[in-house]
């Protein structure tokens, strides 16, 4: 029985001082590796490249970015990312620490995460956000590969912004979740569930208005500077329809992916 | 405490206005996604671990004496729905108004004055399952109960289901309920030390989704 893989990703980003953003720490190891690719304006953009190998039961990936006053960050990844069995009984596990700091903005835009059938994977994600940061954060998740049965994922998001919480949920689903997961209260059948949560320092004095979008997706504005989307799709192609939908409703620059 | 304590806060008839909320059932016979017992029992054990478990464990920890302030942000934090926040607080100033003529106390007179618009009604559970002498367990229980409580009755006015169906839901539950309301209460012994993040936050995204949609209904059965 082999140990699993212990990876870590770090980036710092800072202004340049010409107007662009600088990325003084950018590294990974294993099968995590952030390369610097072309950005737009005066965000520099980070692209995770090779999370397609993992993560395998008894592994723990961890992503840190931290956003430094005055930067602009955008980070995606190159390919989905698939959650698979390991040889062991132990679950993998997915930490990514967000730090954005007073007017500083990072958008988080990672591929889907992939369930694989046998796979178990914990997921947690906490994002720290100053008073005027802005951050943009997406995370999609897709239960089995087609035609197949999930994993067991547990996934849970939490967002502080000046130190207060604004959003704390954990969703778990797959074999060995708790009962109803998939029912007419959790899931519903849908094989494919997202959350896209903004964070404008501007929603402070003008809060967006709640709304449906459909029967499957709402705007849901927290409490505090920040809205939650989410939305649950029969795939991963119309979750992101859903999510790159409601980012247009909301005036933001839709991700290019 | 009196057993008969428990009977009398926990009893769906304690006039606090839970009756006219389905608990989000509506919205889910409405999308088709309930038909029948079968599937109010998939919708309660949905529900019953990830709102239930949520609100339990709020109740627990507001009646071993957490500051309900801290509660009630959690609550917050756990609740993404606008929609369902407001209903959350209704229920919430409902509750302490029938509570405070039941169990007339200056702990529930403050926790009024505190929270004019009324805090999150887990959170006003437990100080009043507290005031009346119960304790954390009580307080899980009764929370835990009322997720799966207020959607049976719904879902009788509104598919005409068979009551003795929708009572035989809530005894195949009862198992699965007492597990809930221990683990909120091992939740809350944690958040009584660690702070509030220890608290479950465990979500239902269709309950979340169908909510805004619900509250924007021209015409309902029931406000939530």
């Amino acid at each position: 029985m082999t140990a699993g893989v212990r990876a870590r990703a770090r980036i710092v980003a800072r202004p340049d001082g010409r107007g662009g953003t600088a990325l003084p720490v950018l590294d990974g190891e294993g099968p995590l590796a952030p390369r610097r690719t072309r950005g737009t304006g005066g965000e520099a953009n980070v692209l995770l490249v090779g999370a397609m190998s993992g993560p395998l039961g008894g592994d723990h990936f961890s992503v840190e970015a931290e956003v430094l006053p005055g930067a602009r960050l955008r980070a995606g990844s190159a390919a989905a990312t698939l959650a698979l069995p390991g040889q062991g009984k132990d679950g993998a596990r997915y930490d990514v620490r967000l730090s954005v700091a007073d007017d500083a903005e990072l958008r988080w835009l990672p591929e889907p995460l992939i369930s694989a059938y046998g796979s178990d994977l914990t997921v947690t994600t906490e994002a720290e956000v100053g008073a005027a940061g802005r951050l943009v954060l997406r995370e999609e998740q897709v239960l089995g590969r087609v035609g197949e049965e999930p994993g067991r994922l547990a996934s849970r998001l939490r967002v502080r912004i000046a130190g207060r919480h604004v959003l704390d949920q954990e969703l778990v689903c797959g074999p060995g979740a708790p009962g109803g997961w998939d029912g007419p209260a959790g899931l519903g059948g849908h094989r494919a569930v997202g959350q896209l949560l903004v964070v404008r320092p501007e929603f402070a004095t003008a809060p967006v208005a709640p709304r449906a979008l459909g029967e499957s997706a709402a705007v849901l504005p927290l409490a505090g500077p920040a809205l939650l989307v989410s939305a649950v799709a029969p795939d991963a192609r119309r979750l992101r329809a859903t999510l790159d939908e409601a980012l247009a409703l909301l005036g933001a620059a839709a991700p290019v992916t | 405490m009196t057993r008969a304590t428990l009977l009398v806060l926990a009893d769906g008839r304690f006039p606090a206005g839970g009756h006219a909320h389905s608990g989000g059932a509506e919205a889910a016979v409405r999308a088709g996604r309930i038909t029948g017992a079968a599937g109010l029992e998939d919708f309660c054990r949905g529900r019953l671990h990830t709102a239930g478990l949520v609100s339990a464990a709020l109740a627990a920890a507001g009646a071993a004496g957490l500051d309900p302030a801290g509660l009630d942000a959690a609550a917050d934090a756990r609740t993404p729905s606008p929609a369902l926040r407001t209903t959350a607080r209704k229920l919430g100033r409902q509750l302490l108004r029938a509570a405070r003529a039941t169990w007339p106390s200056p702990e529930l007179d403050a926790l009024a004055a505190r929270f004019p618009k009324g805090a999150h009604q887990p959170v006003v559970l437990g100080t009043v399952a507290r005031v009346a002498g119960l304790g954390p367990h009580d307080a899980a229980h009764c929370a835990a109960y009322e997720a799966v409580s207020g959607p049976a009755t719904a879902v009788v006015r509104l598919l005409g289901l068979d009551p003795f169906e929708a009572t035989a839901v809530l005894a195949r539950l009862a198992p699965e309920l007492d597990r809930v309301a221990d683990r909120a209460v091992e939740a809350a012994r944690h958040a009584a030390r660690e702070g509030t993040e220890a608290l479950p936050a465990a979500s239902a995204p269709l309950l979340e989704i169908s909510a805004e949609a619900h509250a924007a209904w021209p015409v309902r059965l029931f406000a939530s």
